[in-house]
C-alpha cells in the first residue's frame, strides 16, 4: 500500500512543476510594443517623445571604464571624445537636449549577449558583424575601423612591416572584440593568442612583455602609443579582408528605436558632422597608419 | 513441555546442518519478497510518468524552442568543442600541477607549524603568518600580482604568465591546505605519539610514520574536497592571457551570441570534477572504517 | 640494581602527583604497583619511560641517569618498553607492520629479520594468523598481546605495563596474564601496574601500594594483600574487597 503522504507530495510536486514551466512564457509573448509604424511616415521619430526606456529622456549605455579618444576622464556626460560627441549629436537629432541624456555603465560583452536592455542605444567601439545581429539590432555605421597592432620599441616585432612577420609572435587583445578575431582570421600567428578582460590588462601585459604585441582599433592604438605607453609604437593597420568593418550603435533585438536611431546617424553622415567630430577628435588617425601587407 | 503440547512447527534445533526454516518464517520471506517486487515497480512506474509529465512539459512550454536554441544548439556545440577542449586540457595539467605542489606545500607548513621548541620560533610564526594572510587574499588578486606584477619587475629568468599564475594558485591554496593538514596532525590522539615515542622512534620518525599517515587518512575527504574546488580555480589563470576552458566558450559565446559554449563548458566541468568525486566517497568510506581500532 | 627511583616528584599545576617517590627494581624482579586512582602509578610509569619530565628526584636505569637533561630519551626508551591500557596500536599498519616498525626503524635491523622475529612471537602467542590483519579486526585481549609483543621485539631491559587488564572483557584478561606470567618465567624485568590484585598475588615479587604520590608500603605479595601494615592499605583492599576484585 502506498502511503498517502506519499502519493499527495507527489503529486502536489507535479503540479507544481507544471505550473513553474507553463508560467514562463518568453517575455516578448505578453509585453506590449509600441504602435510604430515600419513605414517611413513623418511622424514616425517623434521628437523627444520616442518609446524610450524612461518616457522623455533618452538612456545611453557605454563602459567603464570608458577609454580616450572615444571619451575623456571617462565621463561621458562631459560630450568630450568621438563617441560621447557623436551620442550627443544623435541624442539632439531625436530631440533629446543634453539635460535629457542619462549615462548607464554596461560591461562590453553584457551589451552585445542576448537579453533586453538597460539602455536605449549603446555607444561603445561595437563593429557590426552578423553574428551580432542574431542577438542585437544595429544603427547605420557611425565610423570605419582599422584594426591596428601595437607594441613597444623593446619588443621583437617592433620593426615588422609585413604579416608574416608577426607569425611567430604572442599576441594578445580584449575577449569577444573583432580585435581578437583579427589574429585568429587574419594574422593567424603559431603561438596562441593572450586573452584578457580588457584593454587595460592586455596593455599592462604588453608593457610586462609577457606579450609581443596586441590588436585594438586604430584611434585607440594612436592614443595608447601616444599618451599612455612608454616607448609605445604602431606597427601597422591590418588589411580589411571581405566587408569594411564599421562601429555601429547597439540597441536591443527588435527595438522600436533603431530605426530612427539609424537615420539620426544617416543625417549626421549626410550633412558632414561625423567628418567634423573625426577631425576634432581623431586629428592624429586621420592619415592612418602605415599598412602591412 | 510434553511432547504432545509442542506446535507442530517447532524446528529442530540439535545442530546447525539440521536446521530448516520453520513455516512461520518461509511465509514472511514470500510476504516481503512480494511487497519488495511491488514497491520496485512502483518506483519505476512513477519515475517513468513523472519522468515523460516533465519532458512534455518541458519541451511543449512556450519558452523551449528559445531556450533550446539559446542553451543547446547542436551546431555551435560542435563547433567550438574542439577549442573549448584544448582550453580544458590546459585547465586539467594545471590542476594536476597546482594540486600536487599545493598539497606538498600545505602538508610542509602544518609540520613545520607543529615543530615544538623555541628555536623553531622563527618558523612556526613564519608558517602562521603566512596561513593567515593567504587564507585572507582573494585568489585574484593574487593571480594579478603574480601574473600581471612579477614581469612588470623585469627580472632575470621570469618565467611564462601561465607557470606565474599556477604559483599564485598554490601559494593561495597551500595555507587552506596547510591549516586542513594541521587539524588532522592535531586530531590524531596523543596517545599514539606516546606509544611511537615510547617505542625509542624519534619526534621525526613518530611523525612521519604513525602521525602524519593517520592524519592525511583522516583529512582525506575535505582534502579531496579543496582539490575539487582548486579544479574550478584554476580557470582564473585565464585573467592572465592564456586560454582555458572558460575563456574558450567565452570566446565562442562573444562571437555567436548564444550561450551553449558556457553549457558544454559547464558539462564538461561536471565530467571532469565526477571521478574525483567518487574517489572522495571512496576514501571517506575506507578511512573511516580504519580509524576506530581499539574502541 | 636495574631500577632506581630516588626523590621523585612530579606535579600538574597544583595537583602533586609524586611526592619524593622512592622505588628499586632489581633485574628479573616483577613489581607490581597498586592504588587508587590517581595515585600516580600511571605517571610514575611515564616519568621512568621519560614521556613525562620529572620536577625533581633522579632515575637510574643500569645506574645510567635517565633524568639527566643531556641524556637522550630516544635512545634510553629503545631500552625500556611501555605497553598501555588503551593498547595504542597504530590503526593504519597491520599487526605485522605494528610490530616491526621499531626494529626496522629504530634499531635498524633488516626487515626481513624483524619480520621473522615478529611471526616468532605471533605464534608464540597463538596469534599468527592475524599478522596481516589491521587493528580493528583483532578483539581486545589479541590487541593487548600484540601491543606487548611490539614492546618486547626491542628486547627492552625493562617492561612496563599500564593496567594492560583494565579496558578488557573479563573473559580476555585471561590470556594477557598467561603472557605476563610466561614472560615472568623467561626473566622479563617488570613493572606493572595492575588493579587485578589476584594476578599480583600469582605473579609480583613484590607489591607496592601507592598512596597519595609515595611508596606507602611494599613487600612480598603475601604480606602487602594479605596483612598490611598501614591503615591506609587496609582501607584501599577493603574497598577492593567490596567489589569484588580481590
Amino acid at each position: 500500500m502506498v502511503n498517502r503522504l506519499t502519493l499527495l507530495t507527489a503529486g502536489g510536486g507535479a503540479v507544481l512543476l507544471f505550473a513553474a514551466v507553463t508560467g514562463c512564457a518568453p517575455a516578448d509573448e505578453t509585453s506590449t510594443t509600441p504602435a510604430v509604424s515600419a513605414s517611413a511616415s513623418a511622424n514616425a521619430c517623434p521628437s523627444g517623445a520616442l518609446g524610450t526606456k524612461t518616457p522623455g529622456k533618452l538612456t545611453i549605455g557605454t563602459d567603464n571604464p570608458a577609454y580616450p579618444p572615444w571619451f575623456v576622464d571617462n565621463k561621458p556626460g562631459n560630450g568630450k571624445g568621438f563617441e560621447s560627441a557623436v551620442a550627443y549629436q544623435v541624442a539632439e537629432r531625436l530631440g533629446y537636449p543634453a539635460a535629457n541624456v542619462v549615462w548607464t555603465s554596461v560591461t562590453f560583452n553584457n551589451a552585445i549577449a542576448p537579453g533586453p536592455k538597460s539602455f536605449d542605444f549603446d555607444i561603445n567601439q561595437f563593429s557590426i558583424t552578423p553574428e551580432r545581429r542574431n542577438a542585437v539590432d544595429f544603427s547605420s555605421p557611425y565610423y570605419l575601423v582599422r584594426q591596428t597592432v601595437i607594441t613597444t620599441a623593446t619588443s621583437k616585432i617592433a620593426k615588422a612591416t609585413k604579416i608574416a612577420q608577426l607569425k611567430g609572435a604572442k599576441l594578445g587583445a580584449q575577449v569577444g572584440t573583432t580585435s581578437y578575431q583579427a589574429i585568429t582570421d587574419v594574422i593567424k600567428p603559431g603561438p596562441r593568442p593572450s586573452v584578457f578582460n580588457n584593454n587595460d590588462d592586455a596593455k599592462a601585459a604588453l608593457v610586462n612583455g609577457t606579450v609581443d604585441g596586441i590588436v585594438v582599433d586604430l584611434p585607440t592604438a594612436f592614443y595608447m602609443t601616444a599618451a599612455e605607453l612608454d616607448n609605445g609604437l604602431i606597427v601597422g593597420q591590418l588589411p580589411q579582408v571581405g566587408t569594411p568593418e564599421q562601429f555601429g550603435l547597439v540597441l536591443d533585438k527588435g527595438s522600436p528605436l533603431t530605426e530612427c536611431v539609424s537615420s539620426a546617424v544617416d543625417q549626421l553622415r549626410d550633412d558632414g558632422t561625423l567628418a567634423v567630430l573625426e577631425k576634432t577628435w581623431l586629428a592624429d588617425t586621420a592619415g592612418g597608419a602605415r599598412e602591412l601587407s | 513441555m510434553t511432547p504432545s503440547n509442542r506446535p507442530a512447527h517447532h524446528p529442530e534445533r540439535t545442530e546447525d546442518q539440521s536446521y530448516r526454516v520453520s513455516t512461520v518464517h518461509a511465509e514472511r520471506i514470500v510476504y516481503r519478497r512480494r511487497q519488495a517486487i511491488r514497491s520496485v515497480l512502483l518506483a519505476a512506474l512513477s519515475t517513468a510518468v513523472l519522468g515523460t509529465l516533465l519532458g512534455v512539459l518541458v519541451t511543449g512550454a512556450p519558452g523551449w524552442p528559445r531556450v533550446r536554441q539559446s542553451f543547446f544548439d547542436l551546431g555551435i556545440a560542435r563547433k567550438y568543442l574542439p577549442s573549448i577542449l584544448e582550453g580544458l586540457w590546459l585547465n586539467i595539467r594545471l590542476l594536476l600541477a597546482c594540486a600536487v605542489a599545493a598539497l606538498t606545500l600545505g602538508l610542509l607548513i602544518a609540520v613545520l607549524r607543529t615543530l615544538r621548541g623555541p628555536v623553531f620560533f622563527p618558523v612556526r610564526a613564519l608558517a602562521t603568518g603566512y596561513t593567515y594572510s593567504f587564507r585572507g587574499l582573494p585568489l585574484i588578486i593574487v593571480i594579478y600580482l603574480f601574473a600581471f606584477g612579477i614581469p612588470g619587475l623585469r627580472l632575470q629568468g621570469t618565467p611564462s604568465v601561465t607557470v606565474l599564475g599556477g604559483a599564485a594558485i598554490v601559494i593561495t591554496y597551500g595555507a587552506y591546505l596547510a591549516e586542513v593538514f594541521r587539524a588532522g596532525i592535531e586530531s590524531v590522539h596523543p596517545s599514539q605519539v606516546a606509544a611511537a615515542r615510547s617505542l625509542g622512534l624519534s619526534y621525526r620518525q613518530a611523525m612521519r610514520f604513525v602521525v602524519l599517515p593517520q592524519a592525511v587518512r583522516r583529512v582525506a575527504p575535505p582534502l579531496l574536497n579543496d582539490t575539487v574546488a582548486l579544479q574550478k580555480d584554476v580557470g582564473l589563470i585565464s585573467l592572465a592571457g592564456p586560454i582555458d576552458a572558460i575563456r574558450a566558450a567565452q570566446i565562442g559565446v562573444a562571437q555567436e551570441a548564444n550561450f551553449t559554449p558556457y553549457v558544454v563548458a559547464g558539462v564538461l566541468f561536471v565530467l571532469l570534477a565526477l571521478p574525483l568525486i567518487a574517489i572522495t566517497d571512496w576514501v571517506t568510506l575506507r578511512a573511516a572504517r580504519r580509524q576506530n581500532a581499539g574502541t | 640494581m636495574l631500577l632506581s627511583c630516588t626523590g621523585v616528584r612530579k606535579a600538574f599545576g597544583s595537583s602533586v602527583v609524586l611526592d619524593n617517590l622512592h622505588l628499586d627494581v632489581d633485574e628479573h624482579e616483577v613489581v607490581a604497583l597498586i592504588g587508587a586512582s590517581g595515585s600516580g602509578k600511571s605517571t610514575l610509569l611515564r616519568c621512568v619511560n621519560l614521556l613525562t619530565e620529572v620536577d625533581d628526584g633522579v632515575i637510574r636505569l643500569d645506574g645510567e641517569d635517565i633524568t639527566d637533561p643531556r641524556a637522550d630519551p630516544d635512545r634510553i626508551r629503545q631500552r625500556i618498553g611501555l605497553v598501555f591500557q588503551s593498547y595504542n596500536l597504530f590503526p593504519h599498519m597491520t599487526v605485522l607492520d605494528n610490530i616491526t616498525l621499531a626494529p626496522v626503524r629504530v634499531h635498524r635491523r633488516p626487515a626481513a629479520e624483524a619480520r621473522e622475529q615478529a611471526l616468532g612471537w605471533l605464534g608464540r602467542v597463538g596469534l599468527a594468523e592475524k599478522a596481516g590483519s589491521y587493528p580493528d579486526r583483532l578483539s581486545g585481549g589479541q590487541q593487548q598481546r600484540v601491543a606487548i609483543v611490539r614492546a618486547l621485539v626491542n628486547s627492552p631491559r625493562l617492561l612496563l605495563l599500564d593496567e594492560v587488564t583494565s579496558a578488557l572483557d573479563p573473559e580476555l584478561v585471561g590470556e594477557v596474564l598467561t603472557m605476563i606470567r610466561d614472560l615472568k618465567g623467561e626473566g622479563m624485568t617488570m613493572v606493572l601496574a595492575t588493579h587485578e590484585m589476584g594476578f599480583a598475588r600469582q605473579v609480583a615479587d613484590r607489591v607496592a601500594f601507592l598512596d597519595r604520590g609515595r611508596v606507602l608500603e611494599q613487600g612480598p605479595p603475601t604480606q602487602v594483600l594479605g596483612d598490611p601494615v598501614e591503615a591506609r592499605t587496609r582501607q584501599f583492599l577493603a574497598r577492593i574487597i567490596e567489589a569484588g576484585r580481590l
